[in-house]
């Protein structure tokens, strides 16, 4: 399964990658693999910017903007003003469980 | 009265003993899930019962752990726990819970909470360096999202090795060196994994499902000489089908069916479904009330959209929707959703004057 195409703000520097492989270790997606001992992207569409690879790139070679991937938080965020979070604006039915 | 109170703690019936630890014992947990166990899952899967699913943060034992043994860092959520200590049956290890506050790794690794700074604080209060003689924890790979390896190393000594995605691939992780296959490092979405989310997106819309029910009650009523209660029923009940048909299309359909509705849009998705579900329900009902053109027009702007909107909530459940594209899902999709609500609700209005015969 494949979201939107295009639209992650997902950035990989090759220049500062080191191969170390946390990339390939951390992404649930399979974004990153290993090509001549660096890492490549794949498959950019299947990121859906969780932001693993980016806070355990020692190597400052990937950034991407994080957040909430959830309608619901977003609209709160519309709403009721702040950051999209998972709370569910602090009613009892949290959205993560 | 605070000894009164520590003594009287029940000791959680999941546990198995107690095994000396550095830092004073700690609780054995048994592998087995009890009838609470498995109950407690299915609260928790279909209410806001999870929100206080927890247990105490700190070390526990699987088997007889030594200090060679293998740390696997986990959440407190009761249910995530639960699976962990089921998929480390017959190994001897040492689980450290961090305070997730009753959220799953995912989730409270996207807030922080499974973070940094909570796994180095469990680790020194656990005293894990000497418990272990060892230097590295295991950690579920979701974790990542809020645990940066490098920055424990630096501050416990610890190497943070990110494990499999999901527990059961625990004891395949270990046997093969802790090397993971592709495999146990790509999050799934299994149809079973989408239908155990669903009574999770149903059951916050049919709690606003009322409110529905009581407008369209009170417009379909509405008569110059009060209202009429014979009325309301008998053209309301027609709206009142097809609110819960959008809600069954985009909270439960949409989801369980999700890669088989084409286009990836969850509002496209949404609007599919709710367009047929719709469809079927008029069917089933015999069309609008008087056949009127005004009624038509607006069940098929105001449900598909309703559906919509719904399917459009399950981005936050799903494994693999980011910020970005629901982001540009949104800016196309409030301003349709309110344009198609206000037009539908003026069509309603039209209908209902024109049966007072005004128009």
């Amino acid at each position: 399964m494949k979201y939107l195409a295009n639209v992650t703000t997902l950035q990989f520097f090759s220049d500062k990658c080191t191969g170390c492989g946390r990339c390939v270790e951390v992404c649930p997606h399979g974004v990153f693999e290993m090509r001549d001992k660096r890492a490549a992207v794949t498959d950019r569409d299947r990121c859906m910017e969780c932001g693993a690879c980016a806070k355990n790139c020692e190597f400052s070679a990937i950034a991407v903007s994080t957040g909430v991937g959830c309608a619901a938080a977003i609209i709160n965020s519309l709403i009721y003003g702040g950051e999209p979070t998972c709370d569910c604006s602090g009613t009892a039915s949290s959205c993560c469980g | 009265m605070q000894t009164l109170k520590f003594v009287k703690k029940e000791i959680p019936a999941w546990t198995a003993g107690t095994v000396d630890a550095q830092a004073g014992p700690v609780f054995r947990v048994s592998s087995d899930w009890s009838r609470a166990d498995y109950w407690g899952m299915i609260k928790s899967r279909s209410s806001a019962f999870r929100m206080n699913y927890a247990v105490a943060p700190g070390l526990y034992a699987v088997g007889s752990p030594t200090k060679d043994s293998d740390v696997f860092v986990t959440a407190n959520y009761k249910l995530t726990f639960d699976i962990v200590r089921r998929a480390l049956a017959g190994m001897h290890a040492w689980v450290l819970a961090l305070d997730t506050k009753s959220i799953n790794v995912w989730c409270a690794a996207g807030k922080g909470t499974f973070g940094t700074d909570e796994l180095v604080k469990q680790i020194t209060l656990a005293r894990l360096s000497e418990v272990v003689s060892h230097r590295r924890v295991i950690l579920p790979q979701l974790g990542a999202v809020g645990v940066c390896a490098d920055s424990v190393r630096k501050e416990t000594g610890f190497r943070v090795s990110f494990g499999p995605v999901e527990a059961r691939d625990i004891p395949a992780y270990v046997k093969a060196g802790y090397k993971k296959t592709k495999e146990m490092s790509l999050i799934r979405f299994s149809m079973f994994d989408r239908m155990v989310l669903t009574p999770m997106e149903i059951n916050p819309m049919m709690k606003k499902y009322p409110w529905f029910a009581g407008g369209v009650l009170l417009l379909f009523g509405l008569a110059p000489t009060g209202i009429l209660f014979k009325q309301a029923w008998q053209s309301g009940m027609l709206f009142l089908a097809l609110g819960l048909a959008a809600v069954f299309a985009g909270a439960f359909v949409t989801p369980v069916l999700l890669p088989f509705v084409p286009f990836r849009s969850f509002a496209v998705k949404g609007w599919i479904v709710g367009m047929l579900t719709t469809f079927l329900t008029m069917q089933a009902m015999g069309g609008v009330p008087g056949q009127s053109a005004f009624l038509l027009v607006a069940v098929y702007l105001l449900f598909p959209a309703l559906s919509s909107y719904i399917a459009l909530q399950f981005t936050g459940a799903t494994t693999y929707t980011g910020m970005s594209g629901v982001n540009k899902e949104l800016k196309v999709g409030i301003p349709v959703y309110i344009i198609a609500s206000v037009i539908s609700l003026i069509l309603v209005v039209l209908f209902k004057v024109r049966e007072w015969g005004l128009l």
